[in-house]
């Protein structure tokens, strides 16, 4: 296999490698045949055990494959008739995210996707998939015509980020963002969000705010990259694994935390090792819930679009309004005591 | 005989006692290093009159500074934070918690309330950088939401005063949704024509930036801010260049059409209350 492995991975590469051999032999006596069954059997086992049981670093890294299908590729598969729509109409076209109009099952959709490349040269036309200001303001412009004529919207994210760069702050990369995220909340069309690879803070969130947030097994959505929080909080951007670990990213945290609605399920090993099970599985999702959006009023779609973000947040309530802070275990002995409310 | 013997150890003296100068009668300035007359330096907002740096205030001067005697009424005063991932980098989560509550005696990096400025009836949200870098957790998102939807509710202006280095990382995603939490309060806002007004002071950036401080419909700053989306050092990090002078500055961010006026601190008040004029259509009380 020519794909890219990681360390984690190199127990199954290197039975993958014994078993291609056997497979290559011209001639294959009984015991080969037994051998290579035997293997086959243990090469499944090792996957299973191995991707069952990732940690939230090995998670970090298959969202990263430089294999990983792409926004593009998802939209390719899924949609047709893709028609990409460029510009902010104010500066300029970033390519780190495309945009679009598209059929889904013969229904006319908008698409916005964060596009990362898929080697070095299209990273670096794409920027890696860090947006600027007009990225934001493109992909804005896209979801007011979707509100306009009442398409529905799908945004696929994908970002290590919004790019943090001097012509990013000059043309306000902050109020780009936040400009998005109260804008997207006002559009009178449901709005699909799909996490597939990357979710990174402030860079995923002004592209991100859905009626609907699905995530991918293996992608990740954290207010900040792991190296980030490692060399801010730790100082050494090595304590990477440990901050992931810490920050609950993977989706299967971000479930049980209500910020995403639902896990897309990912063929062994990542999305990478088999791209139209990805693809079908991401279809399958989109289609069910698009139905189900489609049919709500307008209000009603707001309300709930309001009350899903309005509950987020866990946080104490206490009664008791002594500000008694000297006191050390105010705090914990408060936790325990109190009910944690969410919302 | 040796005339001059060579002492074998040199004996300091112990330093006369000068007398003492009597503490806090002076402020040194952290900017240009003056040394002040602290009355003076109080008397001028706490900016220094030599190079017009404004330092930090806490949320409580800053509402002394605003809001008319006597008039604040704080209100979300029952909201604790939590550690809902149970986070622990070189110390717990909680234990930062509970050492920041101790330092400032405050909940959490925000106070709200309302109160009169200048007569005119305000909801006010004015956030501290003492308590964890005013960084924005559930407590900032859950306080500034309910604040603006006290607004909402009553029909009150709104002031939001802004000081944060972003989200809360120690908690995740949860401080990323606060950013949408608080931008849909905004949005709200709008929608009801409420008037609402931002005031950034140093430093505002990433999360808190990238929400409710960017968004007001008036957005004002106080002089050498430093305002922008991602930090001076990672920019530098990213790009390898030296930064120009200035960059993310109030004024330089001003120049670059995002901000509609950068206001001295002992005009603050003045130009709230000028504005509020034309927003209000009642007469200050």
């Amino acid at each position: 296999m020519s794909l890219m492995i990681y360390d984690f991975e190199k127990p199954i590469a290197e039975l993958e490698e014994k078993l291609s051999e056997l497979q290559s032999l011209s001639e294959k006596t009984p015991e080969t045949l037994a051998e290579i069954a035997n293997l086959r059997e243990k090469l499944l086992e090792t996957k299973k055990n191995i991707y069952g049981n990732l940690t939230a670093w090995q998670r970090v890294q298959l969202a990263r494959h430089i294999a990983r299908p792409r926004s593009l590729d998802y939209i390719n598969a899924i949609f047709t008739d893709w028609t990409e729509l460029h510009g902010d109409r104010k500066f300029a076209d970033d390519p780190a995210v495309v945009c679009g109009l598209a059929h889904f099952e013969n229904i006319p959709v908008a698409v916005v996707g964060q596009q990362k490349g898929k080697d070095t040269r299209e990273n670096l036309r794409r920027n890696f998939g860090m947006m600027h200001p007009e990225g934001y303001r493109k992909a804005l412009r896209i979801m007011k015509l979707a509100d306009k004529f009442s398409f529905p919207i799908i945004v696929f994210i994908d970002t290590p980020g919004a790019y943090p760069g001097i012509g990013a702050e000059e043309r306000g990369q902050a109020e780009a963002i936040a400009y998005n995220i109260k804008e997207m909340f006002t559009l009178q069309v449901p709005i699909i969000v799909v996490i597939i690879g990357e979710g990174a803070s402030g860079g995923a969130l002004g592209v991100g705010l859905g009626d609907v947030v699905l995530m991918m097994e293996n992608a990740w959505y954290c207010v900040i990259s792991p190296e980030g929080c490692a060399s801010i909080l730790w100082r050494d951007r090595a304590m990477a694994p440990q901050s992931a670990e810490a920050l609950k990213l993977t989706a299967n945290d971000l479930l049980e935390l209500k910020v995403i609605d639902e896990i897309i399920p990912e063929p062994l090993g990542g999305a990478h090792r088999d791209p139209e099970v990805a693809f079908q599985n991401v279809y399958k999702a989109l289609s069910s819930h698009l139905q189900r959006l489609m049919q709500k009023s307008v209000d009603q779609l707001i309300n709930e679009r309001f009350k899903k973000y309005r509950q987020i947040g866990v946080f104490i309530t206490r009664q008791d309004n002594s500000k008694n802070f000297s006191d050390k275990s105010a705090l914990s002995a408060a936790a325990k005591k109190d009910e944690q409310s969410r919302g | 005989m040796v005339w001059f013997r060579k002492k074998k150890y040199t004996v300091l003296e112990a330093p006369q006692k000068k007398d003492r100068i009597p503490d806090g009668l002076w402020h040194k300035c952290e900017n240009c290093l003056n040394i002040l007359y602290k009355k003076d330096f109080e008397a001028n907002f706490k900016v220094c009159p030599k190079c017009n740096y404004h330092q930090r205030l806490t949320c409580w001067e800053r509402i002394d500074l605003l809001i008319d005697k006597g008039t604040f009424v704080e209100d979300n005063v029952d909201i604790y934070p939590a550690d809902p991932l149970g986070f622990v980098d070189s110390k717990p989560y909680s234990q930062r918690l509970e050492e920041a509550q101790k330092k400032t005696e405050l909940a959490d990096a925000v106070v709200t309330g309302s109160g009169t400025i200048n007569g005119y009836r305000v909801e006010i949200a004015v956030m501290d950088f003492r308590f964890i870098g005013g960084s924005m957790g559930s407590v900032v998102g859950e306080k500034v939401t309910r604040s603006f939807e006290h607004a909402l509710e009553h029909n009150l202006p709104v002031i939001a005063v802004c000081t944060s280095g972003g989200a809360r990382m120690q908690e995740g995603i949860l401080s990323l949704m606060q950013m949408a939490k608080t931008s849909i309060a905004v949005a709200r806002l709008n929608e009801a024509r409420i008037p609402y007004i931002t005031v950034l002071t140093h430093p505002t950036t990433a999360g808190v930036m990238a929400s409710f401080a960017s968004l007001g419909d008036v957005v004002i700053a106080e002089p050498n801010a430093l305002i922008g989306f991602a930090g001076p050092r990672v920019i530098q990090q990213t790009i390898n260049q030296i930064l120009p002078k200035g960059f993310q500055l109030s004024e330089f961010v001003c120049e670059h059409g995002f901000i509609d006026i950068v206001v001295h601190r002992k005009e603050l008040k003045k130009t709230l209350s000028t504005l509020l004029s034309f927003f209000t259509k009642t007469s200050p009380v």
